[in-house]
């Protein structure tokens, strides 16, 4: 064999490697959304001994195993139908992570476009030691950060009470959307990729501005906002599918089980309706899977920016 | 004159930056550093009324509680297999993706898809794999094994590992993709002409490259490694098998029970930790990753 046919057979070898390895990637999001078809008996047939919550009825023609079905025997909707308009308790929990993922990602977005320009341009002292402690602030696990979130808003709530109240309404922030949002928005996150990306910007760019009579705002609009768009595009993409998959923050901030979003609720509905489980999973990955097949460019570069910590 | 007036002007842009800054840093002195001082002062007092200053008895009690000690324990164990293995086999996935296969961009994209997939709907999978009448087992007893109760056994690790890969692989390896097309084509080209294997040439050469993005995932991974309560707490509850319960299992069931001082005496540790970690790693960075900067 020649040197090239060598090298050819070997990347045909290569692919088929990382070609199944990558397969198997997709599988568990597959499988969810194929079994999303499948009627409810189906269901109980292959999972039922999974969860001892079935009647006896159902429990006769269940085998002890468990088979994981990649096909469906009879494709329908039945679980979908079930889950829209049966069910109204998903689609409030949906409503609920929308009114929660929407906020915080357009909040924090639209403050770290203005934070990230105020520390990529002229550069201090000052501004290096508050982004340092963003950084350290980033890196702390939300089980750290959560500790000072519920503290400080327990003392709102009780602030607000003392100043507002009529002697009889009680002002709570614990417990409402506003407890997971406020913290959510001010998470250094955006601000610390938005920032990298700036400062990346050529310095003549602005020179050139300037010398056109360009104040900060319009450098700001006219030329900041246009180059870091692709950027701010992919930072909203991963702020948004962080705070869509988010459990921890309204667990502790939000006793109210009807404010939780569907991604705490579905623990929840997997040990009691398995039958529509599938269904629900699939619906609530909808919003992020066409984010994902719209920007996965945007995804990619924004990736790429995030990398070497010291930008 | 003109001089002058740009001056002032610059000084007001000086200003004007310093503005856009405010907003956010007052959010995030209010919602997370303020209060984190409070954090601090309560993890060194008896209790909130009295406010007595007791020191680090706090922190000894912390460290004698064996709940504390075995979910400290179960997350050191977990950041130290899975860190380096999502290391070193996203490293392998882009090395062996810098070739030029076919369908690389759809491998890519079936890679990083779990990155975008709410681990709340596809956690029912999981817990059909992992069953102990589930599909791995029934696989395993095919091949004339004997299967594990992988939720109810010493084995519940593994599980969270491979979510834990599934998840992180993807974006991982979009960095070191991009870290290795930024590896100098000339120097690659000389070594190759001196006569050096492939195999040489990713050791001493484009090793060397990568180390500030090596560094940068592993400070990455380990943040994500943290985060992985949720696939547990999706998975198995508030309170799953011994090996499972993490770190942030205890700070939940403490928030539960709103003992301040013991939530706040573990925060301020967990953080210390954290901290000496990156610190560590960012000085590593600074003796081995001198080389290549020029």
């Amino acid at each position: 064999m020649t040197r090239e046919q060598k090298r050819h057979t070997f990347n045909i070898i290569i692919m088929l490697f990382t070609g199944l390895a990558a397969v198997l990637f997709l599988m568990p999001t597959v499988l969810t959304i194929a079994n999303s078809f499948m009627t409810t008996n189906e269901i109980a047939a292959n999972y039922g001994s999974m969860f001892s919550n079935m009647t006896d009825a159902q429990k006769t023609f269940i085998s002890e195993d468990v088979n994981l079905k990649f096909i469906p025997d009879k494709v329908t909707f039945s679980q979908y139908s079930s889950v829209l308009l049966k069910s109204p308790d998903y689609l409030l929990k949906f409503w609920n992570s929308v009114m929660l993922t929407v906020p915080i990602t357009v909040f924090q977005i639209l403050l770290a476009v203005f934070t990230a320009y105020g520390f990529s341009r002229y550069p201090s002292k000052f501004k290096s030691i508050i982004f340092f402690a963003y950084i350290i602030l980033m890196i702390m696990p939300y089980q750290v950060t959560l500790v000072p979130n519920y503290l400080v808003e327990d003392k709102i709530g009780t602030l607000m009470t003392n100043l507002f109240s009529d002697g009889e309404t009680e002002y709570q922030l614990l417990n409402t959307r506003w407890a997971v949002i406020l913290p959510g928005i001010f998470s250094p996150f955006s601000v610390f990729l938005l920032t990298k990306v700036m400062k990346r910007i050529p310095v003549s760019y602005i020179e050139a501005a300037k010398l056109d009579g360009a104040n900060e705002i319009q450098i700001l609009t006219k030329i900041y906002m246009p180059l870091c768009k692709g950027a701010i595009v992919s930072i909203a993409m991963l702020v948004f599918i962080d705070y869509w998959n988010m459990v921890e923050q309204p667990l502790v901030l939000m006793n109210e089980s009807d404010l939780h979003p569907l991604s705490v609720f579905l623990s929840q509905i997997n040990t009691s309706d398995v039958g529509l489980a599938f269904a629900v999973g699939t619906v609530y990955m909808i919003p992020t899977i066409l984010m994902f097949l719209y920007g996965e460019d945007y995804l990619v570069e924004g990736i790429t920016y995030s990398g070497g910590i010291k930008g | 004159m003109k001089k002058k007036k740009s001056q002032c002007g610059r000084r007001g842009e000086r200003i004007f930056s310093n503005i856009c800054i405010m907003p956010s840093l007052a959010g995030v002195l209010i919602f997370f550093l303020l209060p984190f001082c409070i954090v601090i002062y309560y993890s060194l007092i008896n209790n909130p009324i009295s406010g007595e200053f007791v020191g680090l008895a706090n922190y000894k009690k912390l460290l004698e509680t064996v709940a504390f000690r075995k979910a400290a324990w179960n997350t050191a164990s977990f950041s130290l297999v899975s860190v380096p293995l999502v290391l070193v086999l996203s490293l392998w996935l882009a090395a062996l993706l810098e070739r030029s296969i076919p369908g690389k961009s759809v491998i890519r994209t079936f890679f990083l898809s779990p990155l975008m997939v709410p681990t709340a709907s596809v956690v029912l999978v999981w817990q059909v794999l992992f069953h102990n009448h589930g599909t791995i087992n029934q696989v395993i007893q095919d091949f004339g094994g004997v299967g594990t109760d992988w939720m109810r056994s010493s084995h519940g690790q593994i599980i969270i590992i491979v979510m834990f890969l599934w998840k992180n692989i993807g974006y991982n390896m979009i960095l070191f993709m991009s870290a290795l097309s930024g590896v100098p084509r000339d120097i690659l080209e000389v070594a190759e002409l001196e006569g050096a294997g492939k195999i040489y040439q990713f050791f001493h050469i484009k090793l060397r490259y990568l180390s500030p993005t090596i560094l940068f995932v592993l400070i990455l991974s380990l943040i994500n490694s943290f985060k992985i309560f949720r696939e547990v707490y999706l998975l198995t509850g508030d309170y799953p098998y011994d090996r499972m319960y993490m770190l942030q299992h205890f700070m939940n069931n403490t928030f539960n029970s709103l003992d301040y001082q013991k939530l706040s005496t573990a925060a301020v540790f967990f953080s210390l930790i954290m901290i000496v970690v990156i610190a560590v790693l960012l000085i590593a960075e600074e003796i081995f990753g001198k080389d290549v900067e020029n």
